[in-house]
């Protein structure tokens, strides 16, 4: 017939690859006001491919070490061919991603995508959430200048304050008791090696379940369509959802290269841990929320330091948001307010205490 | 699945010819397609292609050659973002010192008749170990290591424990 | 028997050993203290008489054992003040004037007394003071001059290298002032009381108290301290050239050089001033209201030509380095990296300082030679901007093709999806 049905058949015999492939062609992708909104998970892991291909590209000349990661960095930005493209590509898919990565979580948190039997999905999804915040925390200090050196130095400081265990794993955070280039080499070994493997196994997992499960429809949807089944809206996943979603990564393709050629990320000075800390440190702005918040938080409150107060505060936080989905209930006609109306109050905590972090001096 | 697509020749049959307007989108796309592959892979591949400036760390410079230097001379050399001075000693041995004066910033020189370094805008003096002798320098020049290795004269920044 | 066990037993010892400690502690103070009965009264006399102990503590002297009688004599020991301050005793009360440098040069000129207390501390005060101007109008009777306590105070005279010291370099000028910018005061002599005005105003005075660099000049660095006198016209130019040696040798060699020692001109200060001394800048080679060439020379003589050379050339070589910089500049903020250029760019400068030190050789050839090698920097990393632009106009035009190839694809799809889905 063709090439490549001889290659199929091929993969078939010692694959069992038509068998593989089945249910991909009957995947459906429900169609409905809000169907944009599914392209967040899509967009989130192609930025992640990016970051691994940019990555393992950056790999090939980065040298960490406190006395050479700088200039490694420098001479990928000056003397390697393109390389200014692929570095400024790394950090500014780094921000993208985990933009893409809060509002793919808030629009399943608004779409009440979470509910029974996806569960674990939304597990998997908030676990891949602080993985992608490590991976920003961790690849921030890589290329060893100022910025990242305070950045950091703040940042393992507020985890410190976690009662009984904070010290410990401030320790095992710095390698040591201060930041220092062991605080380096062990970033590093967290970014390419620890925080990869780990967020490779779940995102198998999490792309697994949506297969598995299917995508998931608005509550209010899900009932009208169960009451009149002809008004289902679906279209195919293969191939015109895909080639939907392929040009929304050709965009952000095309966005990604914008930024990267006419904002090219900075080099910085190189860290010195004898200089005092430039004035007004503030940390990358995925953590400016919390930052802000830790600023506000009064000295003490009660008899409970103001900083332990708000660390333990976020905490609980995460673990409650971990664990949304259980306090969700089973009936889709009858979603739990609350949800909702504290999934608004947070994505308006968020986004109002980030611009408030980046404007306060 | 029919088409209600007007311009086939015959709805019904798949095998049917491709149409000029089918043909363009086909071509519009494979082409559009091959170049966004050519505009990744090029940069890529010229990127995985070691540069002829090869990157020694921030922290090693060839300072000079032996033999460039003649007995009780220095010579200044650029050390990462700074000027450094190489200074070879009427006795032969060689020693490395930033080269950026401690007073106001000015590049130092070594004087063969002083056997010292000197700052030419106030009239500081540094012995041959960077020590601030006399004049305006409130600080010792900051020294580096230097390793001949066959021809070539390294010189590193001072390891810290 | 039965053994009372007093349960407040330890609590009672631990108060008796607490008093016994406390006694013996009291003790040892005092047995430190050697009696100083003059403090007693003078610690709460006013202030003509008065001295008080807070003050007192903070007296070098005082804190290496010395007191009131090492200078003034008298019976410490004795409470009844006729006893205290007698004769007899050896009181002398207080020290007239004319007697103060002679009573601390007793000490202070021993070199073997000295050196119990600080062995490299020097002992030539006394007598580089009678070779000053105040030692030696002292000498012939003029009580108003300056003698040691006037500027290293007295009974709170501290190491001058204590920031608070009245002597310590960051409070010399002060000090000096204190006399010489009162014109009452100094109304019999004829020397201007603007010193310490125009200083304020100073390069100098800024390096020291704003920069924080001890190592620039105040008063006594360029007219001695304990010999203290201004340095003689035909001697300015020695004191200029410890710090700025490569200007005093360029003038050296000048034609200025005789020219103005044969006209009694002090050298230097001619065109830089004495205590007001700005930082100069290239106006000073104009024609303008810092000029200071045309002060003497007629305009459209050689010298006038030669200026206007100089002028020009310095000109040039700052134009060319800010060109340099302002391309450099918009490079780096369009993300380019030019650190290589930038360090360039700080030779480039260099050669700029060097030529205007060469200036004061006032000979146009070798300016010259500064300036052509600083234009070459210069043009160098002029260059390694212009190239940082191409590159970044290279960027631009790649980022251009490749959003081309972008929406292409793009149309290309929705086409694609428009034709499958009809």
């Amino acid at each position: 017939m063709g090439p490549l049905s001889d290659v199929r058949n091929w993969l078939d015999q010692r694959l069992g690859w038509d068998d593989l492939i089945a249910p991909l062609r009957e995947k459906t992708v429900p169609l409905h006001k809000l169907s944009y909104w599914y392209f967040l998970g899509g967009i989130t892991l192609f930025l992640f491919v990016i970051q691994v291909l940019t990555g393992i590209l950056l790999l090939l000349y980065y040298r960490p070490g406190a006395n050479e990661a700088f200039e490694s960095v420098q001479y990928i930005m000056t003397q390697v061919r393109f390389g200014w493209l692929i570095r400024s590509i790394h950090s500014w898919s780094a921000n993208l991603m985990i933009f893409t990565a809060f509002a793919h979580m808030f629009s399943v948190l608004f779409l009440k995508a979470y509910r029974k039997p996806r569960e674990l999905t939304w597990v998997s999804g908030v676990i891949l959430l602080f993985l992608v915040m490590g991976f920003g925390f961790s690849g921030y200090l890589l290329p060893w200048n100022t910025l990242a050196f305070f950045a950091t130095k703040v940042g393992t400081e507020i985890a410190g304050q976690v009662p009984l265990i904070g010290k410990p794993m401030m320790i095992f955070l710095r390698g040591g008791e201060e930041v220092t280039g062991a605080t380096l080499s062990r970033f590093f070994g967290f970014h390419v090696a620890v925080l990869p493997g780990l967020a490779t196994l779940l995102i198998l997992l999490h792309v697994l379940l949506v297969q598995r499960l299917g995508i998931s429809v608005p509550p209010k949807l899900e009932v009208q369509w169960a009451a009149n089944p002809s008004a289902r809206r679906e279209m195919k996943f293969f191939p015109n959802f895909l080639l939907r979603e392929l040009m929304a990564w050709y965009v952000a393709l095309g966005v990604l290269g914008a930024l990267a050629a006419l904002f090219p990320w900075n080099l910085g000075v190189k860290a010195d841990p004898f200089v005092p800390a430039p004035a007004g440190i503030k940390p990358e702005w995925y953590f400016l929320f919390m930052f802000q918040t830790l600023k506000l938080i009064p000295p003490k409150v009660w008899f409970i330091d103001g900083e332990v107060l708000g660390v333990l505060a976020f905490g609980l936080v995460g673990l409650l948001w971990l664990l949304l989905p259980f306090f969700e209930s089973d009936q889709p006609s009858h979603p739990k307010r609350w949800i909702t109306g504290f999934a608004v109050f947070a994505l308006a905590y968020v986004a109002g205490m980030t611009l408030y972090g980046h404007l306060a001096k | 699945m029919t088409t209600s697509d007007p311009g086939a020749l015959n709805p019904a049959d798949r095998l049917s010819p491709p149409l000029p307007r089918r043909r363009f989108v086909e071509a519009l796309l494979g082409g559009g397609f091959l170049a966004t592959v050519v505009a990744f892979v090029y940069p890529v591949v010229q990127y995985l292609i070691p540069p002829k400036a090869a990157d020694l760390g921030g922290d090693s410079v060839v300072a000079g050659r032996v033999g460039e230097l003649k007995l009780n001379s220095g010579k200044i050399f650029r050390f990462g973002n700074r000027p450094g001075l190489l200074i070879r000693s009427s006795s032969g041995d060689y020693r490395a010192m930033s080269a950026t004066c401690t007073h106001l910033s000015c590049t130092v020189q070594y004087r063969d008749d002083l056997r010292q370094v000197w700052c030419a805008c106030h009239n500081g003096k540094y012995d041959l170990n960077g020590r601030n002798l006399s004049g305006p320098p409130p600080r010792p020049l900051e020294g580096f290591e230097v390793q001949v290795r066959g021809d070539e004269i390294f010189v590193r920044r001072r390891r810290d424990a | 028997m039965a053994i009372s066990r007093n349960k407040l037993r330890p609590f009672v010892a631990a108060r008796y050993f607490g008093l016994a400690g406390f006694v013996v502690l009291a003790a040892s103070l005092a047995y430190g203290q050697t009696k100083n009965s003059c403090l007693d009264c003078h610690s709460v006399l006013p202030d003509a008489l008065g001295v008080s102990q807070e003050k007192f503590s903070q007296d070098i002297h005082a804190q290496k054992g010395l007191t009131c009688t090492s200078c003034h004599g008298g019976d410490p020991a004795s409470d009844d003040p006729d006893k205290a301050m007698s004769r007899k005793a050896g009181w002398k009360g207080r020290i007239d004037r004319k007697q103060i440098p002679q009573l601390c040069g007793s000490c202070h000129s021993d070199p073997a007394y000295i050196r119990q207390f600080n062995p490299s501390l020097r002992t030539d005060q006394l007598s580089q003071y009678w070779t000053s101007v105040h030692g030696k109008r002292l000498a012939a009777g003029d009580t108003k001059v300056a003698v040691c306590t006037d500027c290293h105070s007295v009974h709170d005279l501290r190491a001058p290298s204590d920031p608070s010291s009245t002597v310590n370099p960051v409070n010399v000028a002060n000090t000096c002032s204190r006399c010489h910018s009162d014109a009452d005061y100094m109304k019999r002599y004829s020397i201007p009381t603007d010193q310490f005005a125009q200083y304020s105003k100073s390069v100098h005075h800024e390096a020291l108290t704003v920069r924080g660099d001890l190592s620039a000049p105040t008063c006594t660095t360029c007219h001695g301290n304990h010999g203290a006198a201004p340095p003689g016209i035909d001697r300015v130019q020695n004191v200029c050239s410890n710090c700025h040696t490569f200007q005093a040798q360029m003038y050296d060699k000048s034609s200025h050089k005789k020219a103005f020692e044969s006209a009694s001109l002090p050298g230097c200060v001619v065109c830089h001033g004495n205590h007001g001394i700005s930082h100069p800048s290239d106006a000073m080679l104009g024609t303008g209201p810092a000029a200071v060439c045309m002060r003497c020379h007629t305009s459209g003589d050689a010298c006038d030509q030669a200026r206007a050379q100089l002028q020009s050339s310095l000109g040039q070589l700052d134009a060319a380095i800010k060109s340099a910089d302002s391309v450099l500049g918009v490079a780096e903020s369009s993300g380019m990296e030019v650190s290589e250029a930038r360090l360039g760019q700080d030779q480039a400068r260099d050669s700029l300082t060097k030529a205007r030190v060469t200036i004061h050789s006032f000979r146009p050839d070798l300016v010259d030679q500064d300036i052509q090698a600083g234009l070459k920097i210069g043009a160098k990393n002029l260059q390694a901007g212009k190239e940082a632009m191409v590159e970044r106009n290279h960027r631009r035009l790649g980022l251009a093709l490749s959003l081309i190839a972008i929406g292409i694809v793009l149309v290309g799809l929705r086409l694609y999806i428009k034709k499958i889905e009809s």
